[in-house]
């Protein structure tokens, strides 16, 4: 049986008295905020080169970039079942994913790091760093992540896994908009995680917009996290434009999840920054004040506020990041251009398994 | 050699592959403790345990895509759609998920999966439990696609499916459940994509599957009888598809008739057609026909259904009228 876990979902921060992001070192805190930064400065560049027409499809991680590498510093990177979504660009960036693939993944250009080409930019999957395969219908992942959840706790109640072995997964973490939580098979796979009691942790990134449709029209309650109770899974609402408060929600959960004590569902409240993707005017459908009221909560910037309040951070120390940024970028932006195409022939494999 | 229904030969393979590989785990609505709609998976649950033979919600799209989720970490899920006909419940798993997931991500992830379903008509289960799903996967580069035609087939190509490291889909016949036949008792894992003659002739081919094969070896009797001599070609799996042993058969017979339990638009008899007219147009002595089900649904009352589903009196009006040119 399952235990019944709806007396525990709640809102709010996990732990209220002592925060894990306390014990976050300087280095680390300086860490975290590059890579947010650099993740940022590879969007951005991407954006320009589309605008270019230099390559075809762009979809942003701008904005939602706190929750993501607040993830990073907290699962065992490269070990745990990562299953992300498209705009896990900050989360995939972390987990080991160079800009210069990301950058080959924008081009399509030969060996692309994901799916060999075959897939849209964006849409993850290194198995050296056990990030899986993102999928273009939403939601679908979220099921993914439930089985390999549930394999892991297969695996260790039938001593396939020793259950305190750090070299095998032992989590599975997926993301996805608040968007796709319309769709039926996150509402499956949110039972099963709860159900099973699965380690699993489901991170909603609300950033307000499925497309064009603002979240009012995509649901009748104010938070997605308010529908945890009703599977058995306890729901936890952070503001996703905050690294730090992201930091201490997902530490809990991840500690739970090692622990047995089942699945989470975090809500990171955030905003798209930018259009859904490339390929539509955002204009159409949103106030331009709103938007910039937003910008005002930019993770990038509040973390950067708040590491310079401590005395952590310089502006001088900002503008030797940006500068390092960039040579990253324009280095992976060349090397991708530099690039081959694959070759046409290649196109009919790899359909099936060779052998067995 | 031991004589087993069709049914329980899916059971011993489901058993032995369990029995041999921890890895196997196995589940879907219904399987565990009630052993199956079908009653083909009873036992399981109490010789392997809840873990590994495990009863699901109803909810086709996630145990599905969970499958595909266990299966990427190493497991070698079996699951089961309890009616083909929900297989398109969970068509964006199979569709868009299971069968690209190796190509999509440039061949970094395996995907050892089998579905198994149940599907066919016959037996009066209507116009939503009766459907064949072959054509629906055949379409789909990436997915194996077997239709085992009797116990043997049953047994040793589901224990080859669940060997494969490509995801398999195994569609058994529900009206063939309590078909008898030989199995011999060493029988292994049987590769996938060989066709079988089962009755040799010299004057005709019927290419056939599953129950309708069974009608076509009752009309291959009958004509026997007049002195007419047809060979019957059981597919085994449609997906790989055997064309060589097609070609060869006609190469004998000069003559083809292909039998569906589907309907006739972008059915699979068109793939052995237009094989058959590419490779072994000059093999061919008359025009050839193919006998399915119209654009016809399964009907729940009899006599509707046995309409719909190719009966031995019109194969056998097909083979007299592709003889007679």
């Amino acid at each position: 049986m399952a235990k019944n876990t709806t007396d525990k979902v709640r809102n709010g921060r996990a732990t209220p008295t002592s925060r894990p992001s306390d014990s976050l070192t300087k280095d680390t805190l300086l860490e975290m905020y590059w890579k947010m930064l650099l993740s940022r400065r590879v969007d951005e560049r991407a954006w320009m080169i589309h605008r270019q027409g230099k390559i075809v499809f762009h979809i942003s991680a701008i904005g939602q970039e706190a929750i993501q590498v607040a993830a990073a510093y907290t699962i065992h990177l490269g070990v745990d079942y990562i299953v992300p979504y498209y705009r896990d660009l900050a989360l995939v960036l972390c987990a080991g994913v160079t800009p210069e693939d990301f950058m080959i993944s924008l081009y399509g250009k030969e060996g692309e790091l994901s799916s060999l080409a075959r897939q849209m930019p964006s849409h993850f999957g290194a198995k050296p760093f056990n990030i899986v395969s993102t999928s273009a219908p939403v939601a679908t992942q979220v099921v993914h992540a439930a089985g390999m959840a549930f394999a892991i706790k297969y695996r260790i109640q039938n001593e396939l896994q020793d259950p305190n072995d750090r070299t095998q997964p032992r989590l599975a973490v997926t993301s996805l908009g608040e968007g796709s939580t319309s769709q039926g098979e996150w509402h499956e796979a949110m039972n099963w995680a709860g159900v099973h009691q699965l380690p699993f942790i489901c991170i909603v990134q609300n950033n307000h917009y499925a497309i064009s449709v603002p979240v009012d029209k995509q649901m009748a309650v104010p938070n997605v996290a308010d529908r945890a109770a009703a599977y058995g899974v306890e729901g936890i609402i952070v503001d996703g434009n905050d690294v730090l408060a992201c930091y201490d929600v997902m530490h809990y959960a991840v500690q739970k999840a090692y622990r047995g004590d089942g699945p989470t569902l975090i809500e990171a409240k955030t905003y798209r920054m930018t259009p859904h993707s490339s390929d539509d005017d955002d204009r159409t459908y949103r106030e331009r004040s709103e938007v910039d009221a937003w910008r005002d909560k930019d993770p990038l910037l509040r973390l950067a506020n708040h590491l310079k309040a401590q005395g952590l951070l310089t502006d001088a120390v900002i503008e030797g990041y940006d500068k390092r940024a960039r040579k990253i970028v324009d280095e992976a932006q060349r090397a991708a251009e530099e690039r081959p195409y694959p070759p046409g022939e290649s196109a009919i494999a790899p359909v099936y398994a060779e052998a067995n | 050699m031991t004589v087993l229904t069709y049914r329980e030969a899916v059971r011993n393979a489901l058993a032995d592959e369990l029995r041999s590989d921890p890895k196997v785990i196995f589940f879907g609505e219904d399987v565990a403790v009630a052993g199956g709609v079908f009653k083909v998976t009873p036992g399981l649950y109490e010789e392997f345990g809840g873990e590994r033979v495990r009863d699901t919600p109803i909810s086709e799209e996630a145990f599905v895509g969970m499958a595909l989720g266990a299966a990427i970490t190493g497991l070698r899920p079996i699951v089961e759609l309890m009616f083909a006909d929900f297989i398109p419940v969970a068509m964006d798993q199979i569709v868009n998920q299971i069968a690209k997931y190796r190509y999509m991500s440039g061949g970094q992830f395996v995907v050892p999966l089998t579905i198994r379903s149940a599907q066919g008509g016959g037996v009066g289960f209507g116009t939503q439990h009766s459907q064949t799903a072959e054509n629906w996967l055949m379409n789909t580069p990436g997915l194996k696609v077997v239709v085992p035609g009797n116990p043997a087939d049953a047994y040793g190509l589901l224990r080859g499916a669940i060997r494969e490291n490509n995801p398999v889909v195994v569609l058994e016949h529900k009206g063939l459940y309590n078909m008898k036949g030989e199995v011999p008792d060493d029988l292994g894992p049987l590769p996938l994509g060989k066709a079988r003659v089962v009755r040799e002739g010299s004057d005709l081919t019927i290419v056939a599957t599953q129950l309708v094969c069974q009608h076509s070896l009752k009309v291959a009797e009958e004509l026997a009888a007049e002195g007419i001599s047809v060979e019957i070609i059981d597919l085994r799996t449609m997906v790989p598809l055997d064309s060589e042993t097609l070609l060869s058969s006609i190469a004998k017979t000069g003559r083809l008739v292909v039998v569906e339990e589907a309907p006739h638009a972008s059915g699979w008899g068109g793939d052995i057609v237009s094989l058959a007219a590419d490779q072994g147009i000059f093999y061919l002595d008359a025009p050839v026909k193919r006998v399915n089900m119209g654009n016809v649904m399964f009907a729940y009352s009899e006599p509707l259904e046995k309409l719909a589903i190719p009966s031995p009196e019109r194969i056998k009006a097909a083979v007299r009228e592709v003889l007679a040119t």
